[in-house]
This record gives C-alpha cells, structure tokens and sequence, in this order.
C-alpha cells in the first residue's frame, strides 16, 4: 500500500464561498460495519509530571470509531451519529477525561447479544492528533551516531521537546461561512477543502449520517500557517460554470441532457487529475496504528520532497480491500516540508554531517546552518 | 429604434429597485448578513430617489414590502425640497393610500424615524393627520401603540380630539376591535401625558387598561401584546392567559401561540380556521409543522393551501395553459434565523398558485431535491437547477416558472446555460415562455440574482404577488425600453389609487 485508494468516492461539484472551494465527494452506498461518532471532551486533561509540574493538553473533540455492526438508533430515518452536547444520557458523550489524553484508546462497547459485554469493537481516537504525532516523532530518538558535531543533550534524549503550531479551523478567515452555506448533499461522505485553490484539508467518513453530524467539526480541525495566511490573503476564486458551447450539435432535448451530463463528468475528471493530483497522486509511508476487525488504522506521512507543492500527513481507516473508510489530513506549511526533509536526509546518512551534505550537493556549512534555521540548532554542539 | 441607451439603462435601474424593494426586508439572508443587506439596499434607496424620483414613488403602487414602502415614504417626505409642486402632489396621494395599507406598527415606527431625522413640516403634518384620522379607534392605539401615538402627537402637534369614523375592520385584525365609540375630548391625552389624574375612563379600553394594574379581569379585555405584560406581572400560567385571551388575538397571534394553546394537539377542538389564511403565510406555517404533523394534517392542509391559490388567483384561475415549474427545496431556501424558510415558504406557495393558474391537469412541478410530495419538502440537500430544468422542459410547457434563489451549484451555472442553448436552439419560436422569480436579494450585486441574461428574474416576497410580478419580469428581458415601463406603473398607480380612493369615499 502507497497511495490513497478513493474506489467508491464520486466528486459532485464544487461550491465555492469566497476564497474557500469545497469539493463534495459522494459514496453510492455506506462503507457497512464501521461508523464514527464525536465526542466532546468538557475538560482538559491534566498528568502530574512531579510535585509543581504537571502535562496538561486541551483537545476540542474526539471521535469514535464503531466497528460492532450495531445501529446507534433503531429507527431508519432519524440521524444517528451523536453530535456536540446531548441531554440524553444513555449514552453520554460528553466525558470527564481524568487521566492523559492517549491519541487511541480501546473502548468498551456496550453489551450485544451474541456478544460479551465489553468485547472491544470501539475505539476513541483524537482526530489529526495521531497524524501529527506520527510527524513530531520523525526521526524523535536523534543520532543514533554520537558524531562529534552533535551536543550531548541531542544524542541522549533525541529531538525531545519537539513542537509544531497549526491554526484552528475557526481562525481561518472565510472557512467558517464556507461551511455555513454549503450545501450537503443527501449522500455526501467527505469534503475536499481548498483555500485559495490550495488542497487544505481531505475529510472522509464511512456514513452519510456521521458526515452531516461531523461537518461542523471541520472547524474544530488544525490548519497549516499557509492556508491561514492564504485564507487572509488569498482573493475569492471563481466558480468552474458549466458551459454548453454554441450548442451546435444539440437538436433534441435528450442532447441537451447528455452534454449537461458530459459536463459533469468531465468536472469530476478534472477535479480527480488537475486539482486533487497533490494528494492521489503522491505515495506515502503508511505506518499501521490498529487493527479493528477488518478495518485498519494508519498514519501516514508524505515523502517530504522539498520541489513539489503540498505535501498532507493524516491519518487512515481503510476496508479489508484498501479502500478509503475514514481519512484526515493536514497540510504541511512548506517550512514544515523542509524540517522533514532535512531530518529525513539527516537520518539517511546517519546524521554525518558530511555525507549528508555530499549527498544534497552542498556543504556541511550550510548543512549546519539549515539544522540552525530550522529550530533544531540546540542539537549541535 | 426610438429609444436611447439611457432609456434602457433607466428602465433597467428601476426595475432593479423594484425588485430589490419586493425582495429584501433589511434582514439576515441565507448568504448575507443583516448589514450587508441594509447597506445594499440604502444605497439603492438614495440612487433611485435621486435620479428617478417619480417612478421612485410610483413604487409605492407596486407589491414592494412594507419594508421599504415605509423607506420610501421616509425617504419623500424628508427630502420634499427636490420635488416640484406637480410631483409633491402625486406623492401626497400615493402616500395616503400606501400608509392606509401599512400595518400601524410600521406607520407609527416611521413616525419615529420622521422626528429622529427632525421631519416635521406642514405637508407631513397633514398626511400624518389624516393617516390619524382614519384610524378606527384611537383609544385602542393609545392601548396598543402607547409610545408611538404619544411620540407622534408630542413632535407632529397632532390634535388627538378628532377621532372620527367607526369602521373596525382595517389594520391589524379583527380580534380587537372594540367598536366603540372614539374617546371623549380630552381623555386620551390625559391618557397618554397625564396618567392618573382621572380616577376611570370613559372608553372601555383606556379603563380596562388602569384596571388592568390590579385586577386580574381586566387583562382580558385588553389587545394581546398588551395583555401578555401584565399576566406575566399577575403570574397568570401561559396555558390559561393563551387559552382566555382568544378572542383579543388577531389572526396571525392566534396562528402564532396556537401550539401553545395546544390546539395544534391531535383532537383539539379549537383551532385556527385555515381556510381565511393568505397563501404564503400557510406555507410558512405548513412548513414550520413536523413531518408526521403534516402527514396526519394533510387533507386539512392541503385544502387550505389549495383554496388560497385559488383565491389569488382570482379571475386568471386556469387561464394559464400548460405549466411546468421548477421550485428550490435545497439547503439555502431555508433562509435565516429572522426568515425562517421564507424561499421555501414562496415555492410552496407558489407551486399551489400555478397549480390553480394551469390548465386543469396542466401543471407539473420538479422540486430540486427529486421529492413529489409538495407537503413534505425541506430544505436539504444541493441545487441541481439545470438537470430540473430540462426535466421540466421535457413536460412541453406553454410556460415555464423557475422558484429559486439562483445560486445553482450543481454543477455552478448550468441551467443558465440549458435555458440559453434552449432558447437559441431548440425553441427559436418561442413557444415556452420562461420567468425566474427569486425570493432572495443579493446584496453584492444590487438584485436578486439571475440564472442568465436571457431570462426574465424578478424578485418576489409573497407568491400571491406571482401573476403580477411575472408581468413585470417581461420588461427585465432588457428590450423594452422606459416608456412602455412608465405606462405599465402608470397603469398601476391609477388602479391602485383608485382601489384606495374609492374605499375611502365609502
């Protein structure tokens, strides 16, 4: 597995709001056996380090991945993904969290017949967290060669503390009303999100209802520095309107039908080709996170080439076949492809410095420089 | 070719302030906030006033909104000194007879607005005068408009002893109409600017209101919105104030706290008689109820909802021949918080008004979302306007209405596109007549939004305005030119103050 599988996902037009392009994308019939739900979390989390000092992490929502096969609702037509605070209390999904915020945690699952009660078929993960912390903990342990350029700190406890700033969905100016107008289609189970015609954000869930009840949380999602300045920056983008030509070849009204149809298909083609090639097209190191049943988890991180555009970590839930079920991703600001790539080409060679340089064609100078540059300037001696 | 180019850009500046004068109300819109709103459409105002003044009041002979009739009455009066003594006069006229069609609240709110702007000349002390005068019962005014009443004869020196005439059925509703006689000379205004110095009132309103401090009965005899204050300072329950107060609501009170009453309950014996309700104001009540309500409540629905098309479509019922329309339940025709499901509302209405003006058996109807159940639509789901519209050209109408507020998105633009290949292709003789009506004006561009340049898009507010306002739409095809405008608002100013003089005179 290298790339991301979308079978199953049809792009329906786009509707745009400003700066801000959503990409509709539309699933025939619902991944079966898998559903998301969203947890919002009432307070922070808080782990006492030692006396006076204390880890403490504040984390919007969660979400929970339900693979029992059970419907939260019986009733067919009402929605039955959980959302925000609810007063009905069998099933709470506002929770306490006492304890550190782990990025996935098994779940008990209620009760079903034929089945054990607390037979693990939930999990609760912490949406684009797992994807950042699989990019934060590139690389973590540091040298594993103690060169002599290297400070003793950097190659006895690696990278640590390691930090990365994103901006939150509601900080980015225009994402907001974006999301207030658009218009969801009835079997919509993702959102391709651009700004300024930069690919921000993929979002996939395996149900109709889950996406209606997760819209929203789009704007509860970290965003790159470079979408943020592109929302504050970027002009309203135009829309792709549908044209028919002078209609020459048109008699019939079922022609006109079919040219409308032809141009559907033909915003879908170039949407998949032109606009989402960044993220289809790339091949990524996918790490597995968990296994659920038959559906997997993974993280996954881009190759960090510093000459193409956008380059997205996120993470994955896919079917025993590959195909998408859920997917999140992040957008790296270009600073953040570069800092993975140096660290990337840096563990290549072993963190020596030389070969490292001889191998990006430059010097150990520059080499230096750039790990300075890029924050890391307290691993060297 | 007699008319000039400036003839055309003016016939197209008036119709865009008609339009944006029926459709916006200063309010949030699905796409635009209040302010943005507002702003738009001042600019409007002042443009429209300035270089097109009479036709600027001729449109208060128009189906625009109360709105902005009361705008452009503001906006004449305060700025008399541009009006020659010819146009003083038609204004003069066409005032009157607007303002005798405001609801109170709204005349007494310009009032307000007349003395912030530090308005008080002869000629608008005399309108406001004779507005005074007609109103049926003043003691009731007093009651009900307090503040107004009181603002408007302290800065327009109004004489409040002149209350004449006994009529009861105009303004806001019937339910509280007391049919008396007007209040002895000198009691409202120690009613208004003396409070307390008369131990009762002769008028049963102006008494049931000092009652109303202590006892408890006489609440019930004063105007609902009046009476809701005091039971909340008596502690009286909600249910029994609702339940008691009935026969003091006006229609559309009664309408409002029905649920509240529990009268909307499965064998509630009480309940508002449908049949007398306007069109749109049905569809909006149709559409605020559940989907299982409206599936128990479908025959009575329907019914009402039919035999209310019928009644706007008065005289032209069935004269319409074959009609396809194709009406907006996507996501954005549920409005805004202040207009809540106002498009969804005038494409219900509208569907059931163009039922009655088909043909018998001639009408069909494509609701963007694919439903066919007109009762059980809502707002959901994207806009695919230009698939609907071929499926509805399919149907060979004579005439084709489009419902929607024109941002089609599924894919951006196409049925703009199907309607020009339509027109420039397949239909050169014209044998399908094609009007857009939009509920929804859009603030960045000074009207309600078009799906091409080649259809006709007027804006609407109530669809029993349908008949007329597809009239006005034939002249924004962008050919017709002013004169043949100015002759239609000629037309409707003369049958508009006709209608008013002549009721007035009875």
């Amino acid at each position: 597995m290298s790339g991301l599988d979308f079978t199953g996902l049809d792009t329906r037009p786009a509707q745009v709001w400003g700066g801000v392009r959503l990409v509709p994308l539309v699933r025939e019939e619902p991944v079966p056996g898998l559903r998301l739900h969203r947890e919002v979390y009432d307070r922070f989390g808080e782990v006492l380090v030692s006396p006076g000092v204390s880890y403490v992490s504040y984390i919007p929502h969660g979400l929970v991945a339900d693979w029992s096969g059970e419907q939260p609702d019986t009733r067919p037509d009402t929605q039955s993904a959980a959302y925000g605070t609810q007063l009905d209390t069998a099933r709470p999904t506002a929770m306490a969290v006492e304890r550190h915020h782990r990025m996935v945690k098994r779940r008990p699952s209620k009760g079903k017949k034929g089945q054990p009660a607390g037979a693990v078929a939930r999990c609760r993960f912490l949406p684009l967290h797992l994807a950042m912390e699989g990019y934060l903990a590139l690389h973590f342990g540091g040298p594993a060669i103690a060169w002599q350029e290297w400070s003793r700190e950097a190659v006895r406890q690696g990278l640590s503390p390691r930090s990365e700033a994103a901006y939150r969905g509601l900080d980015v100016p225009g994402l907001a009303d974006a999301l207030r107008v658009f218009e969801i289609h009835p079997d919509q189970c993702g959102v391709l999100v651009y700004v300024a015609d930069a690919l921000a954000a993929a979002f996939v869930v395996p149900h109709p209802d889950d996406y209606r009840a997760l819209h929203p949380t789009l704007l509860q999602d970290m965003y790159g520095e470079l979408i943020h300045q592109y929302g504050y920056f970027g002009r309203p983008v135009p829309d792709f309107e549908a044209r028919l030509g002078d209609g020459r070849h048109i008699t019939t009204l079922a022609d006109l039908r079919a040219a409308a149809g032809a141009r559907e298909r033909a915003w879908s083609e170039s949407h998949d080709t032109v606009m989402a090639r960044e993220l289809l097209g790339t091949s990524y190191a996918f790490e597995r996170v968990r296994r659920m049943a038959s559906f997997d988890m993974y993280r996954f991180l881009p190759p960090f080439r510093v000459d193409s555009d956008g380059q997205h970590i996120g993470e994955l839930i896919t079917d025993h076949k590959g195909r998408t079920a859920y997917l999140k991703t992040f957008r790296l600001a270009p600073a953040q492809i570069r800092r993975g790539h140096l660290l990337n080409s840096l563990a290549g060679d072993d963190w020596h410095l030389g070969r490292t340089a001889d191998r990006l064609g430059t010097t150990p100078e520059e080499i230096v420089r750039r790990i300075r540059a890029a924050g890391f300037g307290s691993l060297l001696r | 070719m007699t008319e000039t180019y400036a003839d055309l850009i003016a016939a197209e500046d008036v119709l865009l302030f008609v339009n944006a004068a029926v459709t916006s109300t200063g309010q949030r819109e699905f796409r635009s906030q209040a302010y943005q709103q507002r702003l738009s459409l001042d600019f409007l105002h002042e443009y429209v006033r300035v270089n097109y003044r009479t036709v600027y009041a001729a449109s208060l002979a128009l189906d625009i909104n109360d709105h902005n009739a009361a705008r452009v009455v503001e906006q004449l009066l305060r700025t008399a000194g541009e009006a020659s003594g010819e146009q003083k006069r038609t204004e003069g006229r066409l005032i009157a007879a607007r303002l005798a069609r405001l609801p109170p609240q709204r005349v007494y709110r310009l009032f307000r607005a007349l003395r912030a702007a530090k308005v008080g000349n002869r000629r608008t002390r005399a309108i406001l005068r004779d507005w005074l005068a007609a109103r049926p019962d003043l003691g009731h005014d007093a009651v009900k408009y307090r503040a107004g009443l009181k603002t408007a004869a302290r800065h327009f020196h109004l004489p409040l002893t002149t209350a004449a005439g006994t009529d009861t059925d105009t303004g806001t509703g019937t339910g509280t109409a007391t049919g008396g006689a007007p209040p002895a000379a000198g009691e409202l205004g120690d009613f208004l600017f003396k409070p307390g110095v008369r131990p009762r009132y002769e008028h049963p309103l102006l008494d049931a209101y000092r009652r109303a401090h202590y006892e408890q009965g006489a609440v019930y005899e004063l105007p609902f919105t009046v009476a809701e204050g005091f039971a909340a300072r008596h502690g009286v329950a909600r249910e029994t104030f609702v339940e008691r107060i009935a026969p003091r609501m006006t229609r559309l009170e009664r309408l409002r706290t029905q649920r509240e009453a529990g009268a909307d309950g499965a064998g509630a014996a009480v309940r508002t008689d449908l049949s007398v309700m306007p069109l749109t104001r049905l569809a909006l009540y149709a559409l605020s109820l559940t989907t299982e309500e409206r599936v128990r409540r479908r025959r009575e629905l329907t019914g009402a909802l039919r035999s209310a098309a019928r009644r706007a479509a008065g005289p032209y019922a069935g004269t319409w021949g074959r009609v396809a329309a194709v009406l907006d339940d996507s996501y954005s025709a549920s409005g805004s918080g202040v207009k809540r499901r106002r498009p969804l509302a005038v494409a219900l209405g509208g569907h059931f008004l163009l039922e009655a003006l088909a043909a018998p058996g001639a009408y069909g109807a494509w609701w963007t979302s694919g439903r066919t159940d007109p009762l059980l639509v809502r707002p959901y789901g994207p806009t695919p306007l230009g698939m609907r519209v071929i499926d509805a050209l399919e149907y060979a109408p004579e005439r084709l209405v489009v419902v929607s507020d024109g941002w089609d998105n599924a894919p951006p633009g196409l049925a703009g596109e199907v309607l020009r290949v339509w027109r420039t292709r397949l239909d050169r003789e014209r044998r399908t007549s094609v009007v857009h009506l939009n509920p929804v004006y859009d603030a960045d561009g000074f009207d309600v939004r078009r799906l091409a340049a080649s259809v006709p898009t007027a804006g609407i507010r109530d669809a029993e305005d349908l008949p007329a306002l597809v009239e006005i739409a034939q002249f924004a095809e962008g050919r017709t030119g002013l004169a043949e405008l100015q002759a239609y608002l000629d037309r409707r100013i003369e049958s508009f103050l006709r209608t008013y003089e002549r009721s007035g005179a009875t």
